[in-house]
């Protein structure tokens, strides 16, 4: 059955921001309407498309180019998409809502809320898109929009600063991205995913030159789901809205790489050594981001590192040729630290703007239910069995045991890692005396912050039954998983929550203080440092070439040539009849010389 | 009776008159009849190159008499020309000495 349902739900937001940005402008509260309007409309449209299993959406050509080249406007409705059509729009919708409170008082809300429509758009886009080429552009969508988001607050020069760098290293991955997307139509002749998985013995004849496509696609991957080395981005886009850092920065744009990645497992996995070295990216942006974790003091950046954290498991997984395992930890993911996030949020609007955590301390009585729905997305992110954390954690450690053991054992740090640095944050921010005049008299966060955080705790806990989870997923089934890997990964996390929940009860400071971790390795001193270097010389060269050659060579040196044989003819010019007229005779002479006698 | 090397003689010296004059003299008008004295320099030996070159039945070869004509023609519209333009230079600029006329010296 062919409909134009999947059209309405992708096109919903971008008239909503449309019309924001076109009409309502002036009136927040009318703007506000109209985006969470659509959220909701849109994710009742998702509903539908997902219980109906027959649905194929209408597909209008676009730029048509045969043979070389034939892109359609063109939608992929299988069950991965649909999954993350109701994750996106779900997650979506209740972050909406919240953002009713959370942006209450904020004189730019209608243009939060079109940008937050804007970006709705575009991430719908990446998940229905059944070609490269659409990806790509609305990869870029999300791009800007959340270019647009960071930086809502744009007064505040961090916050201008981390919307630049978050579009600037995405960019750097993007690149990489429409190379990528280039090598492999250039091999096979076509963008579309579905013909595509026809033509891979194309690309599979010259294994090099697809391991360096594949390659490149993860690239792309890299920067939207900030992998060590493009990950400098995301824990500086904390400086957005939190709701924000919940949708985009947590729960849907970062799994936009992961997600392409699954969409286009049938190129990754084909070629070996790319598999390689996207399980070890993996392995050391989640191991790295849990080390970092541990030190941050910014209840949004240890949420942040955490999620780093999370993607780096989830590409982990699609290195160990799993997309399902990656698929089911993003799903379950989305919701506990869309959660996480937006109870991060409801502390902070609650203490006004108060983000470090040892300014927090002893708000689990003032504040019930964001503590309450906190501690279910904390049980979920570390893997405490039955939230859905665990799960999907277990699924991707059991992949990893039976594939590669060192990644394992790393993966499994990360676990004890992860369970460290969330029972820490829950600790001081919980539990103890309060330490700051705010977190005195903290209160609880109004219904509509408070009501998606209870409907987000449900799924968070629930998300990883079988009977959840193969409802939208298909679930690689391992065999002989021993009774190890099942202990461990909880061993682990006991061993973590058990560790900080002793280290930091009571505490008023940070017992641990390790520089290299609470600076972030120094990437950024690094980066700054690279870039100083190379960028710098390499203006150095630029200017130079521009002085010297273009400069003084080719501009100023044409126009000296010409002025030099303009002052030697001007010797001729005596400004004396006689001598033109006597030149003039020499001239004849000369000719008749030339002519008469040679 | 003369010889063309007589006439030619005559038409040198004429031309180099002519020549002489173009170089050394000031006045403009000067130099432009000198110009003419050339021109029919040249006039007087094609003349005498015509007279001396004669074909089977005894008849001169007329086709350099007629490019006298033409030469004639054309100089008596060169003088138009060049009266009227010494006429208008020397409205603009008072004086018919070549050496004052200068302004495109560099």
């Amino acid at each position: 059955m062919s409909s134009a349902l999947p059209w309405y739900v992708l096109l919903l937001p971008f008239v909503s921001a449309a019309t924001i940005v076109l009409l309502t402008r002036r009136n927040g509260g009318v703007s506000a309407f109209i985006s969470v309007g659509a959220a909701l409309i849109g994710f009742v449209c998702s509903c539908v498309i997902f219980a109906s299993p027959e649905t194929t959406a209408l597909e209008l050509s676009w730029i048509n180019l045969k043979p070389f080249l034939d892109v359609p406007l063109g939608f992929i409705l299988d069950d991965l998409s649909k999954t993350m059509l109701v994750l996106v729009t779900g997650v979506g919708a209740l972050i909406h809502i919240y953002s009713l409170g959370y942006m209450r008082d904020d004189t730019g809300k209608a243009r939060y809320f079109a940008a937050l429509s804007l970006f709705m758009f575009s991430m719908l886009g990446i998940v229905l898109a059944n070609n490269f080429v659409m990806m790509f552009i609305f990869w870029e969508l999300v791009g800007v929009s959340s270019y647009l988001l960071i930086g809502h607050w744009f007064t505040r020069d961090s916050a201008a600063e981390a919307a630049n760098k978050a579009f600037l290293t995405n960019r750097i991955g993007d690149f990489g991205f429409m190379l990528g997307i280039l090598m492999v139509w250039a091999s096979t002749g076509t963008v579309v995913f579905g013909e595509l998985a026809g033509q891979m013995s194309n690309l599979t004849a010259h294994p090099g030159y697809l391991t360096a496509a594949a390659l490149l696609i993860f690239c792309g991957a890299v920067g939207k789901s900030a992998q060590f080395p493009l990950h400098v981005w995301l824990p500086d886009a904390m400086e957005g809205p939190t709701p924000i850092s919940a949708l985009i920065h947590a729960a849907t744009m970062v799994a936009a790489g992961v997600y392409m990645l699954v969409r286009v497992s049938f190129l990754v996995q084909a070629s070996a050594p790319a598999l390689t070295v996207i399980a070890w990216i993996g392995t050391i942006t989640a191991l790295m981001a849990g080390l970092i974790a541990t030190q941050q003091n910014d209840i949004k950046r240890i949420l942040a590192y955490s999620t780093l954290s999370q993607l780096g498991y989830m590409v982990m997984a699609v290195g160990l040729a799993s997309g399902e395992a990656a698929m089911f930890h993003l799903f379950t993911h989305a919701f506990f630290k869309a959660l996480l996030f937006l109870g991060a949020g409801a502390i902070i609007i609650m203490l006004h703007h108060e983000q470090n955590i040892w300014k927090m301390g002893g708000l689990a009585g003032k504040l019930r239910v964001t503590f309450g729905t906190f501690l279910v997305g904390t049980l979920a992110l570390i893997g405490c069995p039955p939230f859905s954390g665990f799960f999907s954690k277990d699924t991707i450690l059991g992949l990893a045991h039976e594939k590669n053991a060192v990644i394992f054992h790393l993966a499994l740090f990360t676990a004890f890692l992860t369970a460290f640095y969330t029972t820490r944050l829950v600790v001081v921010v919980f539990f103890g005396k309060a330490r700051s005049e705010e977190a005195e008299h903290g209160k609880e966060a109004p219904l509509v912050m408070t009501g998606p955080l209870l409907v987000l705790a449900v799924p968070a806990a629930l998300a990883g039954f079988g009977f959840f989870a193969n409802k939208f997923l298909h679930l690689p089934h391992l065999e002989g998983e021993g009774n190890a890997v099942r202990i461990l990964p909880l061993a682990a996390m006991l061993t973590g929550v058990a560790l900080a929940f002793f280290l930091y009860r009571k505490r008023e400071t940070d017992p641990i203080d390790l520089a290299i971790l609470r600076r972030r390795f120094y990437f950024d001193e690094l980066y700054a440092w690279l870039i100083h270097a190379t960028q710098y010389s390499f203006a150095r060269i630029a200017a130079f070439f521009d002085r010297w050659i273009i400069d003084a060579g080719a501009v100023r040196g044409a126009s000296n040539a010409t002025f030099g044989l303009g002052s030697l003819l001007r010797l001729f010019q005596v400004g004396n009849l006689q001598a033109y007229a006597f030149l003039f005779g020499l001239g004849i002479i000369g000719i008749i010389y030339l002519t008469v006698f040679s | 009776m003369a010889t063309l090397g007589n006439y030619l003689i005559v038409s040198g010296l004429l031309f180099t008159i002519g020549f002489a004059g173009v170089m050394l003299r000031r006045n403009i008008i000067i130099i432009f009849m000198s110009l003419e004295l050339m021109l029919n320099a040249a006039n007087l030996s094609l003349v005498a190159f015509s007279r001396f070159r004669v074909d089977s039945a005894g008849l001169p070869n007329y086709h350099a008499q007629v490019f006298v004509f033409f030469i004639i023609t054309v100089a008596a519209a060169e003088v138009a020309v060049g009266l009227a333009i010494i006429v208008a230079l020397y409205r603009a600029r008072q004086t018919a000495h070549v050496e004052d006329i200068s302004s495109l010296k560099y």
